[in-house]
């Protein structure tokens, strides 16, 4: 199956399909977002969760887009589905029932953009310190080195130290 | 033996002392320099490699380069072994408490070798995940600048370290 033809054939029920840079990215609503990746995995083959990430989009509503980078073990062909969130309501379904894989990813989108996917069974953080406050990884978030969190003692980065 | 190879002792004289000293046969010094001279020639570091200086560490402890010409080349698997920690690659903030719980399970005396500048100073690494300076979470004896440090400078700063051992150590 050709890229095309793999559009055309998302695109019969999601209408909102967009081929670029040799991949295809299917938009879906955040409510018909476990209906969709089932019915693509019955449909299309689409039975492995390769990644889930997201992007931080500030100022523009949806601001958030979490993206589910999906693979067929059988065609061999792949498909991205996005869900946009806005900025005061970053919730989404866990998708870990259909996927166990998109546990840790799950956890790690949490971690670093503080979208939280309900229904996870544990949603907590994966790879920052468990007491880090903040999700480094949204664009609002401050640039530069932080201070040193350790036992409770704050120490300013290098380039902020006084002399 | 030749006077000069007396150097290390640390007597305290002049190598025209320590002739004449050798000839009557006797040869004196304090305890301290004795001990400190004895701690200098057999340090013990500990694998602490987080990253790419890890490599330039372990190429210094090869063939090589040969660390053994000052008696260290065995990097002890336990800090309960060791007294040299030579942090080599970035730490992350996560790693942090993990690097200060093997700090503190070394025996005293100890000392710490920061290798690199990500170790130093945070680096290119100026964001929420490294930790800015390892000496923010242990003291810090010997700084090795570089990108990473070539086992060259790796070891200039190790005789560094000798030297202060052997000149400012202590025993307590």
């Amino acid at each position: 199956m050709t890229l095309a033809e793999l559009a055309d054939r998302v695109r019969t029920r999601y209408p909102d399909v967009a081929v670029a840079r040799d991949e295809v990215t299917v938009v879906v609503g955040r409510e018909e977002l476990l209906e969709a990746l089932g019915a693509l995995r019955l449909e299309l083959g689409l039975d492995s969760m390769v990644s889930v990430t997201a992007t931080d989009w500030p100022g523009r509503d949806p601001r958030f887009w979490v993206a589910y980078e999906l693979y067929s073990n059988e065609h061999r062909h792949r498909l991205r589905v996005k869900v946009g969130l806005s900025e005061d309501d970053a919730r989404i379904p866990s998708v870990t029932a259909a996927f166990p894989t998109a546990d840790w990813h799950e956890r790690e989108t949490y971690d670093f953009y503080g979208i939280v996917f309900e229904g996870h069974p544990d949603l907590r953080r994966i790879l920052l310190p468990e007491d880090w406050e903040g999700w480094p990884l949204r664009k609002t978030e401050e640039l530069g080195g932080v201070n040193t969190r350790f036992h409770g003692a704050f120490i300013p980065p290098v380039d902020r130290r006084s002399t | 033996m030749p006077v000069e190879r007396l150097e290390g002792f640390q007597t305290g004289r002049t190598t025209q002392e320590d002739e004449q000293e050798l000839k009557r046969g006797l040869l004196l010094t304090t305890v301290e320099r004795a001990v400190n001279w004895a701690r200098k020639q057999s340090m013990w570091p500990v694998t602490f490699g987080l990253a790419c200086c890890a490599i330039e560490m372990m190429a210094t402890g090869a063939g090589d380069y040969d660390l053994s010409r000052w008696g260290m080349e065995l990097f002890r698997a336990s800090p309960r072994q060791a007294d040299l920690m030579i942090v080599a690659g970035r730490v992350s903030q996560k790693m942090a408490p993990v690097l200060r719980t093997v700090y503190d399970q070394m025996p005293e005396p100890k000392w710490v070798i920061s290798m690199g500048v990500c170790v130093s100073a945070g680096g290119m690494f100026t964001n929420y995940a490294i930790v800015q300076g390892v000496d923010t979470i242990v003291p810090v004896d010997i700084y090795v600048p570089g990108c990473p440090p070539k086992p060259e400078m790796l070891m200039y700063g190790i005789l560094r370290l000798h030297e202060k051992v052997r000149t400012q150590g202590h025993i307590t």
